[in-house]
């Protein structure tokens, strides 16, 4: 049960933010910890990226694009948003497929300035083709019909409804991926993280492994820039800007780097923060500011540990990192 | 199509080309010094641009060039004492290797910060700068083409940089000790050479030739507080076109990236100028990781990227 205890906290603590906010009369914060909830699950698939398979990526920005506009664009043109919603999400899996062959073969500024590019390209094509709406981006998009009467859209009565499916959403995925990271290929991924050569003459598939950990990432972008899209009914051009790509890097950093639950508290958090407006003008450098302090003051990112001096104490030992 | 266009398209590709080998200069001094690559390469030619704006409205534009080439060259200095010096020496310690990774995160970090700065300074406007001889209206003519007097003006400090550099590293006691470094830093440092000293030196260099080339191509091209990403892209693809490391290669590679951008409109709307250079970046790095003229680059310290 240990294994599963930062899925537990996190739906203590999804449960309780709501009878909060109700008892402070604030119930419009749900919405706004809906959308970081969203943002926050684009930002787990990278940390599993960054920090376990030691791959660095700045296209994370235009997966979650891929996957909002094709759902925008087919849901408007008429089709069932759940099945736009699927071929979205295929067709970011499929991009990352195709990408991921090449472009995981580089490594380190390579891998970072590639990853880059193509977050460059997906916001110029979004930008330039009219059809996606340019720098309007695409509105109006309808709701998302998910069982029943419920549906995933901004509407001040669906508030509470939006935000349990979003946070289930979230937890589900901290589930699967603290499965996946104890299990075989979670193992496999921190060989690679540690030595690529070492893992491969374990008998790692290094090549596959690390192709398949991109395209989940992807898929996390997708479906969180897919969802948030039917959510708000709308999306705009800056989801894909590269700058958007390095928020998610700066929290998957201050989260800790190899740490899911830090990344996710870290998403949640300050996406929040910043979309209720707290940074004002100062909302992007915030996040640059993040990224260089993390850098400075542990480049391995934060470790929410017991100190080492304390359990050197206790045990009289030094403890193994 | 006419002569005269196709004239006139060379010499809007050497505009940007100018900018392109310049940034790629950048890139390989501190590549050369340090094994990393500076994503704030670009912002330096951003805050040239920016920081000439600003001062011509009150000093001459003479003054004004070299006190913004002096300023972004400090900024670059300040920027390897405090952060990228740091952040090697604490990561060292711990890890025992070149945190690579961390470093270009924190040089990514650090590019934002620039640009945001020069948001909250400049604004969201497009700035621009006077024109060194003339103006907007001057034009020269050749073979029917018509084109700026400022064109001569970037070409010819383009081609300065690249001589400067190429004395510097050749003739100067400095320029040899940092080539040195590149070579081996351990080796340098026993025979005496203050390796530390070069990267910061290095640091200095790139921004000040950096922010060189924002201030003279300003008048034609315009600035903007976001134009860096862009460049650095650019110039990062001229770099690694060239073979990463290599000064003469980057500036030939820089040129004719710049034709190649400016040929495209011909294919594509102009809106997707940026694409087709970041896909030859992409078929480049897939391809041909080592660069398009690897064949006449020397043998030297190179680092794989595979």
């Amino acid at each position: 049960m240990k294994k599963y205890s930062s899925v537990l906290i996190f739906l203590c603590i999804a449960v309780l933010i709501p009878i909060f906010t109700s008892l402070a009369g604030k119930n419009f914060y749900l919405t706004q910890l809906t959308m970081a909830a969203y943002y926050a699950l684009a930002a787990l698939g990278l940390c599993l990226l960054l920090g376990y398979a030691g791959q660095i990526s700045l296209g994370q920005a235009g997966f979650f694009a891929i996957g909002g506009y094709i759902s925008a664009i087919l849901s408007n043109a008429g089709l069932d948003p759940r099945l736009a919603f699927i071929v979205s999400i295929i067709s970011a899996a499929l991009i990352a497929f195709i990408i991921g062959i090449p472009v995981l073969k580089l490594k380190g500024h390579y891998l970072a300035m590639a990853t880059l590019g193509f977050g460059v390209i997906i916001e110029k094509l979004v930008r330039g083709i009219p059809a996606l709406g340019g720098a309007d981006g695409i509105s109006n998009v309808p709701d998302f019909p998910l069982i029943g009467s419920i549906h995933i859209t901004g509407g001040r009565a669906d508030r509470m409804p939006n935000y349990i499916i979003a946070f289930t959403l979230v937890a589900l995925a901290l589930f699967v991926l603290t499965n996946l990271l104890s299990s075989r290929s979670g193992r496999a991924l921190r060989a690679i993280h540690e030595s690529e050569d070492a893992a491969s003459a374990a008998g790692v598939n290094t090549a596959r492994t690390k192709l398949i950990t991109f395209i989940i990432a992807a898929v996390s972008a997708a479906v969180a820039g897919s969802l948030l899209t039917h959510y708000n009914g709308s999306i705009g051009p800056g989801e894909a800007a590269p700058l958007k790509s390095i928020r998610y890097l700066s929290i998957v950093a201050v989260g800790g780097i190899s740490n899911i639950a830090g990344t996710l508290a870290a998403g949640l958090i300050l996406n929040f923060l910043s979309l209720r407006g707290v940074f004002g003008v100062y909302d992007d450098a915030v996040f640059g500011v993040i990224l260089v302090a993390v850098m400075i003051l542990a480049p391995e990112g934060f470790k929410l540990s017991i100190p080492s001096w304390i359990t050197k104490k206790i045990t009289g030992r030094k403890r193994s990192t | 199509m006419t002569s005269d266009i196709v004239i006139q398209y060379i010499i809007s590709g050497l505009i940007y080309g100018s900018i392109y080998a310049v940034i790629a200069l950048g890139f390989n001094i501190v590549y050369n010094a340090t094994g990393i690559i500076n994503f704030a390469q670009g912002e330096f030619v951003m805050l040239g641009g920016m920081i000439t704006h600003s001062l011509s409205k009150s000093i001459s534009l003479p003054l004004a060039l070299l006190a913004a080439v002096l300023i972004t060259a400090v900024i670059g200095g300040f920027i390897e004492l405090v952060f990228i010096r740091n952040i090697g020496r604490l990561a060292k310690r711990k890890f025992k290797k070149t945190p690579e990774m961390q470093m270009t995160i924190m040089t990514i970090g650090i590019s934002i910060l620039l640009r945001e700065i020069a948001l909250t300074i400049w604004g969201e406007q497009v700035q621009t700068v006077p024109f060194f001889t003339g103006n907007e209206t001057s034009s020269l003519t050749l073979a029917g083409a018509s084109f700026s007097p400022q064109l001569l003006w970037i070409i010819g400090t383009a081609f300065l940089i690249f001589l400067f550099l190429s004395f510097f590293y050749k003739f100067t006691l400095k320029g040899q000790a940092m080539r040195a470094c590149a070579c081996s830093k351990t080796g340098a440092l026993i025979c005496g050479i203050p390796a530390p000293l070069m990267v910061t030196l290095s640091f200095i260099l790139a921004a000040g030739i950096g922010a060189l080339a924002g201030a003279v191509t300003a008048p034609l091209t315009q600035t903007h507080y976001a134009i860096g990403t862009a460049l650095s892209i650019k110039g990062f693809t001229v770099a690694v076109f060239g073979g990463l490391g290599s000064s003469g290669a980057a500036a030939a590679a820089g040129f004719l990236l710049g034709i190649i951008e400016s040929f495209s409109i011909i294919i594509f709307p102009e809106a997707f100028k940026d694409i087709v250079s970041i896909i030859l970046l992409l078929l480049i790095l897939f391809l041909r990781p080592s660069g398009l003229f690897a064949a006449s680059v020397k043998k030297g310290k190179k680092e794989s990227t595979r």
